[in-house]
């Protein structure tokens, strides 16, 4: 019952964040903010970790095949693939739940508790709108390109490590990842992070707006932001998969 | 002129606020006292619609709110100015951020005249070029300043304070005391100050309401609440020693 009471309340809430912004220009200058805030904040994480995961995959990948059936490009075609279809869309996404999250659901539940919101709203303010729309906008247009990023970055580590450990030749690595290439799995890559996005960045303001009492309850708001993101990106993963690769 | 007529709350099944109806005159600072717990503030956050009535009415210049739709609510609201008791300024701007907001969403004044307007509020609280700092580097009693800088900014109708002079020393209060009072006189405004300072009571008390457990226990203005015999009152009034004896010097003469 209680998940029908939170289904029920964050439609409502989504209803109202979506209603018609008091003043437009207000609204540009909240999401160029948060859009540093979200992404740009983001790259060094985003960059450090999708570098070592497409450099680990390779060497790992390249320590697999060891059978003289499987020709030596495959390790760049897999290191592609696992970037482009899983890592940097769906892993990627949740390290962000986590940071992401957990940074728009303290910062609506701190402004929460501290009567912020109350005084948006006496100005007659729609304060949902105006907090959680320009996030939800900006994590929206923002994360694909952190994503191409770290797709570019996982592959280009890929690379760097490969050819450092002796894994990989160059020559085989980047035909490796030329081959077999299918651009419709981009458009299923990134119909995933634009899902993602929005459903870290609405899911972690509705906790964050709906903070009752002190600081403490802050920390647990953040707290389920984060679980309840991931456990939605997993299970809309499986959902969006389901949909295009069956 | 807001008038609230036999409004009630519960919180759960405690009775926060108990049948209160009051007339809060323009042009006048009315206020609400009472001890901390008593529903002051609740009272005011129904007033504002931040929580709502179980039953009653209250009326803006005879528009009852609670019943009005969003669009209309919001009208009345944008004619609000409110002074929250933690101030409730927002943390991740300046002041000058602060006090300018209600003009950057509401109004149409360019860059020049929002400053001048920003300058001239921060003045009149004794802000001037603070414009810079965060609420973080503030102390207590400068956020409070802050945040009545912010709720003065787009010229109210209606002005709620809630304690707006605790936690400031003395002078700065009275100080405060005549600002509000001074501007409910120059632009006509329904003004409802919450505080437990006797010293504001009797300054600027012109219509005074006093809750006692949620009840509107007593009205009248600064004259009568010195000569109240209504025990409770009696002894919210004369808590502090001083104030007897103030009483008592007055009664002398
Ligand atoms: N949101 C709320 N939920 C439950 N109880 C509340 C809430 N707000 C206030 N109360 C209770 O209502 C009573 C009056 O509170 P309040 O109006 O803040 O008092 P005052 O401002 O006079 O000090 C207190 O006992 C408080 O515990
Ligand atoms: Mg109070």
């Amino acid at each position: 019952m209680k998940l029908f009471f939170h289904l029920g309340r964050y439609f409502i809430l989504i209803k109202r964040v979506f209603s018609k912004p008091e003043k437009l220009s207000v609204y540009v200058r909240q999401i160029v903010h948060e859009i540093d805030n979200i992404g740009i904040s983001s790259l060094p994480i985003i960059a450090i970790i999708s570098f070592f995961m497409g450099g680990v995959i390779t060497i790992q990948s390249a320590f697999g095949f060891t059978s003289p059936l499987v020709p030596l490009y495959a390790v760049g075609y897999t290191a592609r693939e696992s970037m482009l279809l899983e890592f940097s869309p769906t892993i990627v996404c949740l390290i962000l739940a986590g940071k992401i999250g957990s940074n728009i659901a303290s910062e609506i539940g701190s402004m929460r508790i501290t009567e912020q919101i109350d005084a948006l709203e006496i100005m007659g303010i729609n304060s949902a709108g105006y907090l959680i729309l320009p996030k939800i906008l900006a994590g929206v247009f923002i994360m694909p390109f952190l994503i191409a990023l770290s797709m570019f970055l996982g592959i280009f580590g890929g690379y760097v490590m490969g050819i450092a450990t002796g894994a990989c030749s160059s020559y085989e690595y980047i035909f490796g990842i030329q081959a077999f290439f299918e651009p419709w799995k981009l458009y299923y890559s990134f119909t995933k992070v634009i899902t993602f996005a929005f459903l870290i960045t609405s899911i972690s303001s509705y906790f964050g707006y709906y903070t009752q009492g002190g600081a403490l309850e802050v920390g647990k708001s953040s707290t389920a932001a984060v679980v309840y993101s991931s456990i939605l990106i997993l299970i809309f993963n499986f959902l969006l998969t389901q949909l295009f690769l069956t | 002129m807001i008038e609230i007529k036999n409004i009630s709350k519960s919180f759960g099944d405690r009775k926060v606020i108990d049948d209160v109806s009051f007339t809060f005159e323009q042009g006048k600072t009315n206020l609400i006292i009472g001890e901390s717990g008593s529903g002051k503030t609740t009272i005011m956050k129904l007033m504002v619609g931040l929580h709502e009535i179980d039953c009653g009415e209250i009326l803006y210049d005879g528009q009852n709110f609670p019943t009005l739709g969003v669009k209309e609510k919001q009208e009345v609201r944008k004619k609000i100015g409110m002074l929250f008791q933690g101030g409730a300024l927002f943390d991740s701007q300046t002041l000058e951020e602060n006090v300018r907001f209600p003009l950057d969403m509401f109004t149409d004044m360019t860059k020049e005249e929002k400053l001048d307007r920003v300058n001239f509020c921060l003045d009149k609280v004794q802000l001037t070029n603070r414009n810079n700092l965060y609420p973080g580097e503030l102390s207590g009693g400068m956020k409070k300043r802050a945040a009545l800088a912010r709720a003065i900014a787009n010229n109210p109708q209606y002005l709620f304070c809630d304690e707006p002079n605790s936690g400031l020393d003395p002078k700065t209060s009275i100080v405060i005391d005549n600002l509000i009072q001074s501007l409910t006189k120059e632009f006509n405004i329904t003004t409802v100050v919450i505080t437990h300072d006797m010293n504001s009571v009797v300054e600027i008390g012109e219509k005074i309401l006093y809750i006692y457990k949620g009840k509107p226990w007593w009205t009248g203005n600064s004259q009568d609440i010195l000569k109240t015999t209504n025990p409770e009152l009696v002894d919210f009034v004369f808590a502090s020693g001083f104030m007897k004896e103030v009483f008592n010097a007055v009664n002398k003469k």
